[in-house]
């Protein structure tokens, strides 16, 4: 099946376009489109007549030109007819907004509209979904786009299966300042699934860190979907839902009782170097983080901090998660001490946590992650970053970054996200250089790393 | 791939819906997967003679189409020392509902681990390895990994456990045999893989490790419903 008139279509048509409900969700999706995104729409309705001075055509087959993408929001009951006539059109595809099916009981319904597809070579995303949000280009939800906290463009490509979840999901997104390079809500996922979005988004360019939302794969699904997964060259992030559910069925075996569905699910994704993010915040810093590093490390962690205090808690942290914070040898804490300043150099405690104290200038933090960048004995540099003392510049965060790459060590920092610190934030983030809001945040971000493989 | 005799065993078995204990075992030993010197004794001077071919101590246990738990009826008797006990032993399983004899197994040693399979719904196949003993169901510190497995697999089976270090010494505690282990999960894996959507589910509970050897004690083999 072909994907692109679906995810990049120049032509849309609205079925289920209301004339007296201005609140109908295929309003609400046709005005977005209509008014915002650059790509024509087209409004129906078997009725026809005139909407906000558009004609409303009767069916998708009296549209004049062609249709890559169709998005159908008419009732249960006359999906089939509509799906019928896109497929006679010669569409690309379509979404199905629709409920009232296999979540409320109908699933004959669901597995006549599938059976229609599959016999057209028709791909549909949905039922019972808010479909697909492309930063930029167009999107499918039916909430309106003021409402929305809408990411920029960027690199995470996010397939969920509830609708809620990823509009959530996207509110996290951006507070991180990550961006999207595609979001699909599945719904009832009753054609295209999973793993059909995760070899679409494999050999989708703009992509680079591909994210899901799982409650439950079908079956032997799962199977197919590590399989395919562990062969990619691109970081797959998953976080699943129904973590606690009890098998209701009495077990008579001990592996029955303790391989649980989700103790599978959990050891199976890490057999196959998934990233399982266990909640929003892991899912969002895990996919900060890889989007810019998508790499593996052992988790040999370099800290360098301003604060005694936190370069304790971060260390605290990273124990936790299983990281090592190695003490560093003679030879690497030499080559520190020649690079800072004088009035440091005696104070500055250059144990692992690298300890530059309140005194220290942006040259001292420059010195401290080119020779820890260059030294074998860390794999990943976390940096505690705050900017209170009057030594740090604004320019901290770009000169930071241009140090990194010139050593190529993973680098996360961590800066207090407020309005003022904006300049030295974007200074990492635009070169590069994930940042976290919080201690944890940042420890996550290093963390995405060492789960990023087969364990 | 498994003899038609072994399928056969494995298909008559369905009407109990598991397979009794000799014959998982065989079939385990068939595939390489180590068990313990055994026989199925069918009469009292088949066990004694048995139990003088293997070697005292023996274990004996209860082989029962209608006993799946051996331990809630004292269907296990471990150590037997001598004939004479062995005899009274005989008795007292003889009276068990379904008899159809005994099994007569040399005793074990070592750390006691579980090794398991099913089929997942998501996943399919399965494999699980853990601490094992009695406390297994509180601790519950396994690890699982889709079948087939690899070597690696094992590998990071036995560095993900939580008790990993009691199997590769520990005060005092020797460490089991890796590569006999591995062996074993390998082998079991094959097996598991051969089995198919037969099974619903296998233990192998205990499984004894030790320095020179791994050895499945007990196996459970639980059948598919069938349709």
């Amino acid at each position: 099946m072909n994907f692109a008139p679906l995810f990049k279509p120049g032509s849309m048509a609205v079925a289920g376009v209301s004339l007296s409900n201005d609140r109908h969700p295929a309003n609400v999706i046709y005005n977005k489109i209509h008014l915002r995104y650059p790509v024509k729409v087209y409004p129906v309705n078997p009725k026809g007549g005139i909407f906000k001075r558009d004609r409303v055509y009767r069916g998708m087959e009296e549209i004049p030109g062609p249709i890559d993408l169709a998005v159908i929001a008419v009732r249960a009951d006359l999906v089939p007819e509509t799906l019928g006539q896109c497929i006679r059109k010669g569409a690309g595809g379509a979404v199905i907004i629709s409920g009232g099916f296999a979540e409320s009981g109908r699933r004959d319904l669901q597995e006549r509209i599938a059976a229609m597809a599959r016999e057209a070579d028709f791909p549909f995303i949905g039922p019972n979904c808010l479909g697909i949000y492309a930063p930029g280009k167009f999107d499918t939800f039916f909430l309106p786009g003021e409402r929305l906290v809408r990411p920029n463009p960027g690199s995470v490509g996010f397939v969920s299966q509830s609708g809620g979840v990823l509009v959530d999901q996207m509110v996290k997104f951006t507070e991180q300042g990550l961006g999207l390079s595609l979001a699909v809500s599945i719904g009832n996922k009753a054609l295209i699934r999973e793993i059909d979005l995760l070899r679409y988004l494999a050999e989708d360019s703009a992509t680079k860190v591909i994210a899901f939302y799982v409650e439950g794969f079908g079956r032997n699904e799962g199977r197919a979907f590590v399989e395919l997964a562990a062969g990619l060259s691109k970081p797959v992030v998953v976080l699943k839902a129904g973590k606690t559910a009890e098998g209701s069925r009495a077990v008579s075996s001990h592996t029955a009782a303790l391989a649980g569905d989700y103790k599978v699910f959990a050891d199976v994704l890490a057999q196959h170097g998934i990233v399982e993010a266990r909640n929003e915040f892991e899912l969002t810093c895990f996919c900060e983080s890889l989007s810019h590093y998508p790499r593996t490390i052992d988790g040999k962690v370099g800290v360098i901090t301003v604060s005694g205090g936190h370069g304790a808690l971060a260390t605290d942290i990273c124990a936790d998660l299983g990281l090592q914070v190695p003490r560093l040898s003679e030879a690497v804490k030499a080559e520190i001490r020649a690079g800072l300043s004088a009035n440091i150099r005696d104070i500055a405690s250059l144990e692992n946590p690298v300890d530059l104290t309140g005194s220290s200038t942006d040259e001292d933090f420059e010195a401290a992650v080119s020779a820890l960048g260059r030294a074998s004995e860390v794999d990943c540099l976390l940096l505690l970053l705050l900017p209170y003392s009057p030594g740090i510049s604004s320019d901290l965060g770009a000169r930071l970054s241009y140090v990194h790459q010139q050593t190529g060590k993973p680098l996360v920092a961590y800066v207090p996200h407020v309005e003022k610190y904006r300049i030295l934030i974007e200074g990492f983030e635009l070169n590069n250089v994930p940042v976290a809001a919080s201690i944890d945040g940042a420890a996550f971000m290093v963390e995405a790393m060492r789960r990023c493989r087969p364990c | 791939m498994l003899s038609s005799e072994l399928t056969n065993m494995v298909d008559a078995a369905r009407k109990h819906g598991w397979v009794l204990e000799p014959e998982a075992l065989r079939l385990l030993a068939a595939t390489g997967v180590p068990v313990p010197r055994f026989a199925w004794a069918k009469s009292k001077a088949e066990t004694l003679a048995s139990a003088a071919a293997i070697g005292y101590p023996v274990v004996a246990k209860v082989v029962s189409p209608q006993v799946m738990h051996k331990s809630d009826v004292q269907g296990v008797q471990p150590g037997v020392p001598d004939g004479e006990r062995l005899a009274k032993v005989y008795d007292r399983f003889r009276g068990l509902p379904g008899f159809e004899g005994v099994v007569v197994a040399e005793m074990l040693s070592g750390h006691e681990l579980i090794v398991g399979a099913k089929v997942d719904f998501q996943f399919g196949p399965v494999i699980l390895l853990g601490i094992g003993g009695t406390a297994v169901e509180i601790y519950k510190d396994t690890a699982t990994r889709m079948a087939p497995l690899k070597a690696r697999d094992v590998e990071s089976m036995l560095t993900c456990l939580r008790g990993s270090r009691l199997l590769t010494g520990h005060r005092g505690f020797a460490a089991v045999n890796i590569p006999k282990l591995t062996e074993m999960m390998l082998a079991f894996s094959n097996l598991v893989m051969e089995l198919g959507d037969r099974i619903e589910s296998i233990d192998l509970n205990p499984v004894f490790c030790s320095p020179e050897r791994c050895t499945v004690a007990d196996a459970r083999i639980l059948l598919a419903p069938q349709g």
